[in-house]
C-alpha cells in the first residue's frame, strides 16, 4: 500500500467573508507527481500556499507523513516551492540564491566524547558541503557554470531553472510548483515539461504542481486533482479524468466535449437527440442525466448505418485532426476525425455504447431561501421579486389591505415569513437592459449542450447564483439583468423553526 | 530674413541663464574670496588660517557628529515604521504617512519656535530643569523632529518595492524572521537608508536655525560659523563654505550618491 504523504482533513479556507476553499479532503501518495487543476480562481493556489504554509486554514487539518502541521510556520516545513515568478533574490547572485537555504539548514551530527558515549550536536552545513550540493543542484537544471552570474542577467528560462535547483537543493520531501511555466514561451514550456517530468523521476521526491493549462496536466501528471469553486470536483489519474469525467464541469473543462440533456429510459438505455442509445452507466429509470461524449468517439458512416444522421455545417482542419460539425435535427454534434468531410455532407454517426458517459445533472432547479416582504413580494438570491403569495395556502386570496385571507377565514400577516423558493431551469430569463429585472450579475459559466447553453449568472453582492438555459449565445462576463415571471416562482412555507431554541 | 529655427533645446535657455548667474558665476566668486586676501590678491592664507585654527577644525567635527547623532536616531525610529507600515496590508495607510509629511507642510521657522516655546515651558517643571542649559540635547531633537521624514519617505518607497515573495520565499527555504530581516529585507532597503541618510546628513550640518534657537546660540555648527563670517571676513566665510562643499562631496561619493539614479528615488518630496 502507498503511503500518504500529505493528507487534507476538511480543509475550509476564508479570506475575510469569502469561502475560498470548502471543505477539501484527499491525499497525496509518496513520490507522486499531483497537480491541482482548475480555471484561475478556483482555489488551486491558496491550496497549495496552505501546504507550504503561507496561508493557514481556516478549519481543518493539513498532515504531513501522519502528523498535524496545519500551524507550522513555513521554515519548519520540509516541504520547497517554486514560486510563479521565481522569487528570487535580486541582490544575490546564482550561487547565493541557491545556497540560502542550505545555510539556514542545522543537521544533526553523531560524535563520541572522550568516555565513549554518543552524543549529537546540531550543526551549520560546511562551506564545502553547501559547495558540493549547489554545484549538483545546478548540474541537474544543466545550468553548470552560472554560479557567478548575477540574476538580472538571466533569461526567463535560467530564471525558472535558478528557482528549481533553489528549491531541490534543499531536499525536501514534497517540491511544491506554483504555475512554475507561465511566464514562459510555448516552446519553452513543452521543453521544460519534460524536464520536470524527467526531474521527478529521477530525484524520486512527490511534486505538487498547480496549473491551469489542462494539457499540461494531462502530459506530466500522475494524478490530477480538478478544482472549481473551491471545491474538489474529480479526483483521478490523467486516463480516468479524460474518459470517466465525474461532472459536466470536468468534461468541458478538460478536452471537448458534447454534451447534452438526456433521460435514462430503462436499464442501460438513454434517450437524447430524439433516439435510444444502449450505455455502460446504470442509472434510475426517468432519471434526468446530462449525456457526455467527446468529439474523437463519433465514428461517421454512411447515413442510412448511423444511430443518428445529418449534415455537416463546418469543417476546420486542425493539424492532427478535422474538426466537423454535424446538426442533427436541432443539435449540433462536434466531431474529431482524420477523415475529412465536405460541408453539406449527409452522414451518419454510431457511438459505442462505452463511450457514452452519463452523469448526474448538476443542477435540476434552483433552490433559495427567500423572506416575504410588506408588500408581499419575496425577497431572495440578492433581489425583490413579484410573486403569487397565495400559493401558500391553497385556496387563499389577498385582501385590500395585502393582508392574506385563508380558505377558512383567517387572517394572516405574511411579512417576514421564511419560504423556500423553487425556480426552473427553463423559467429565467436575461436581459442585457440595465434594470430591466430583479436583480444584475455576470454570466460566470457557458456550457453548450448541443441544442441550447447552460448559463450560471452570478449577482455581486452576495454571489447568489441563477442556473438556466437559453437558446441565446451569451458571452462569460457578461453583466446582464435577470427576470423571473411572477407565476414561475413557486414558494412553499418552511417548517416553523422551534422557538424553545433560544432558550 | 531667416527666422530662428524653434527647437527644444530653445526651452533650456531660462535653466541656463538661471544656471550661470545662481550657480555658476557664485561658486566662482565663492572660489576667489576664497583664495584672495583682503587687498583681492592671490593667497592661500585663507586656507592655512583654517586649517591651522583648532576652533575651526573642531566646529566642523562638532557639526558631523551632531549630524551622524542626528542621522542614526531619524534612522532608528524611521527604519521600524517605514518596515511596518510598507508590509502592512491596512487600506488606510496613506493617513499614517500623510500623518509623518504633515509637519513639512508648516512653516519651519515656526515649528521650530514652537517646540524652543515647548522645551522652555517644560523646564519650569523642577525634575526638567536641566532642559534649560541642555543645548545639544535640544538642537538633536529639533534636528530629528525637522527631518525625520525625509528618512521615512526614501525608506517607505523602498520597503514598498520589494516582493512579497521574496519574504515567502525566505521562509519557505527555512529563514527564520531574524535571517529573512538580516538577509534578505536588510540589504533590500540599503538602497532607501542611502537616499534617507544623504537627506537628513548633509542638511542637518548646516541647519543652523535649530541650533540658533534652540541651542541658545550656544551650539555652533558650521552652517552658523559661515554666516557669521560673512558678516565681516567673506575671505574666511568663502573658505569654510569650500570646505563644507568638499565634504559634502566625499560624504556623497561615500554612500554612492553618485552610483546610479536609483539612489535618489524616493527623494520626490
Amino acid at each position: 500500500m502507498a503511503e500518504h504523504i500529505i493528507e487534507l482533513k476538511g480543509v475550509t479556507k476564508y479570506f475575510g467573508e469569502n469561502l475560498i476553499i470548502d471543505n477539501v479532503s484527499f491525499s497525496v501518495n509518496k513520490g507522486e507527481f499531483i497537480t491541482f487543476l482548475g480555471p484561475s480562481g478556483c482555489g488551486k493556489t491558496t491550496t497549495l500556499r496552505m501546504i507550504a504554509g503561507f496561508d493557514l486554514p481556516t478549519s481543518g487539518q493539513i498532515l504531513l507523513n501522519g502528523e498535524d502541521i496545519s500551524a507550522l510556520p513555513p521554515n519548519k516545513r520540509p516541504v520547497n516551492t517554486v514560486f510563479q515568478r521565481y522569487a528570487l533574490f535580486p541582490h544575490l547572485n546564482v550561487y547565493e540564491n541557491i545556497a540560502f537555504g542550505l545555510k539556514c539548514k542545522r543537521v544533526l551530527n553523531t560524535y563520541r566524547n572522550d568516555k565513549g558515549e554518543e552524543y549529537t550536536k546540531k550543526e551549520k552545513l560546511t562551506k564545502k558541503e553547501i559547495a558540493a550540493k549547489v554545484k549538483k543542484a545546478l548540474e541537474i537544471v544543466d545550468l553548470e557554470g552560472f554560479e557567478k552570474r548575477s540574476i538580472s542577467t538571466l533569461s526567463g528560462g535560467q530564471q525558472q531553472r535558478v528557482a528549481i535547483a533553489r528549491a531541490i537543493v534543499n531536499e525536501p520531501e514534497i517540491l511544491l510548483l506554483d504555475e512554475p511555466l507561465g511566464a514562459l514561451d510555448l516552446k519553452m514550456r513543452k521543453e521544460m515539461q519534460i524536464e520536470l517530468k524527467k526531474m521527478h523521476d529521477r530525484l524520486g521526491i512527490t511534486f505538487i504542481y498547480v496549473t491551469h493549462d489542462q494539457e499540461e496536466a494531462l502530459t506530466m501528471s500522475d494524478t490530477i486533482v480538478v478544482m472549481a469553486d473551491g471545491v474538489v470536483q474529480q479526483m483521478g489519474t490523467p486516463t480516468d479524468i479524460y474518459n470517466e469525467p465525474a461532472n459536466t464541469f470536468v468534461a468541458d473543462f478538460i478536452g471537448e466535449s458534447n454534451i447534452m440533456n438526456g433521460t435514462v429510459v430503462g436499464k442501460n438505455k438513454v434517450r437524447f437527440c430524439g433516439k435510444d442509445f444502449v450505455c455502460v452507466d446504470d442509472f434510475p429509470a426517468n432519471e434526468p442525466v446530462d449525456v457526455v461524449v467527446r468529439p474523437e468517439d463519433i465514428r461517421m458512416c454512411a447515413p442510412e448505418d448511423g444511430m443518428l444522421a445529418g449534415e455537416v455545417i463546418s469543417v476546420v482542419f486542425k493539424g492532427i485532426h478535422y474538426e466537423i460539425t454535424v446538426q442533427v435535427g436541432k443539435y449540433e454534434f462536434v466531431i474529431n476525425s482524420t477523415q475529412s468531410r465536405k460541408v453539406g455532407d449527409k452522414i451518419g454517426m454510431t457511438i459505442a455504447p462505452d463511450e457514452i458517459h452519463l452523469m448526474k445533472p448538476h443542477f435540476i432547479t434552483n433552490v433559495y431561501d427567500g423572506v416575504i416582504t410588506k408588500h408581499n413580494t419575496v425577497r431572495f438570491g440578492d433581489g425583490e421579486w413579484d410573486c403569487d403569495v397565495t400559493q401558500l395556502y391553497p385556496g387563499s386570496y389577498i385582501d385590500e389591505e395585502e393582508y392574506l385571507i385563508t380558505k377558512t377565514g383567517e387572517k394572516i400577516d405574511l411579512t417576514d415569513t421564511e419560504v423556500r423558493v423553487e425556480v426552473g431551469l427553463n423559467d429565467i430569463e436575461i436581459s442585457d437592459e440595465e434594470d430591466a429585472g430583479g436583480v444584475m450579475g455576470h454570466i460566470i459559466s457557458i456550457i453548450y449542450k448541443g441544442d441550447h447553453y447552460r448559463l450560471i449568472v452570478r449577482t455581486e453582492e452576495n454571489e447568489e447564483d441563477y442556473v438556466f438555459s437559453t437558446e441565446d449565445l451569451w458571452n462569460e462576463n457578461d453583466y446582464v439583468s435577470v427576470l423571473i415571471p411572477k407565476e414561475k416562482i413557486k414558494l412553499t412555507l418552511k417548517p416553523k423553526a422551534k422557538e424553545d431554541d433560544a432558550a | 530674413m531667416k527666422l530662428p529655427r524653434f527647437s527644444r533645446k530653445t526651452l533650456c535657455i531660462p535653466y541656463a541663464v538661471f544656471l550661470v548667474f545662481f550657480i555658476i558665476i557664485p561658486m566662482c566668486v565663492i572660489l576667489f574670496y576664497a583664495f584672495t586676501d583682503k587687498e583681492m590678491n592671490f593667497s592661500f592664507s585663507n586656507f592655512l588660517r583654517f586649517f591651522s585654527d583648532p576652533t575651526k577644525l573642531s566646529t566642523i567635527a562638532y557639526s558631523i557628529v551632531i549630524s551622524l547623532i542626528t542621522t542614526v536616531i531619524c534612522l532608528v525610529i524611521a527604519y521600524p515604521v517605514a518596515l511596518i507600515l510598507a508590509r502592512s496590508r491596512l487600506k488606510k495607510k496613506f493617513v499614517i504617512l500623510m500623518l509623518f509629511v504633515l509637519p513639512m507642510w508648516i512653516n519651519f521657522v515656526l515649528r521650530v519656535n514652537a517646540l524652543r516655546e515647548l522645551f522652555n515651558l517644560l523646564a519650569q517643571a523642577e525634575a526638567l530643569a536641566w532642559l534649560e542649559n541642555a543645548n545639544i540635547f535640544k538642537t538633536v531633537v529639533g534636528m530629528v523632529y525637522d527631518f525625520l521624514p525625509f528618512m521615512i519617505l526614501p525608506l517607505y518607497t523602498t520597503m514598498l518595492k520589494i516582493d512579497n515573495s521574496l519574504y515567502e520565499a525566505s521562509a519557505d527555504l527555512g529563514g527564520n524572521a531574524f535571517v529573512t530581516f538580516f538577509r534578505i529585507t536588510l540589504p533590500l532597503s540599503v538602497p532607501g537608508i542611502m537616499s534617507g541618510v544623504t537627506m537628513v546628513f548633509l542638511p542637518s550640518m548646516t541647519n543652523y536655525v535649530v541650533s540658533d534657537m534652540l541651542g541658545n546660540a550656544k551650539v555652533t555648527i558650521i552652517g552658523k560659523f559661515i554666516s557669521d563670517y560673512f558678516g565681516n571676513d567673506w575671505h574666511m566665510g568663502s573658505m569654510i563654505a569650500l570646505v563644507l562643499l568638499i565634504v559634502v562631496f566625499v560624504s556623497t561619493w561615500l554612500t554612492g550618491g553618485f552610483k546610479s539614479e536609483e539612489n535618489v528615488r524616493g527623494a520626490n518630496l
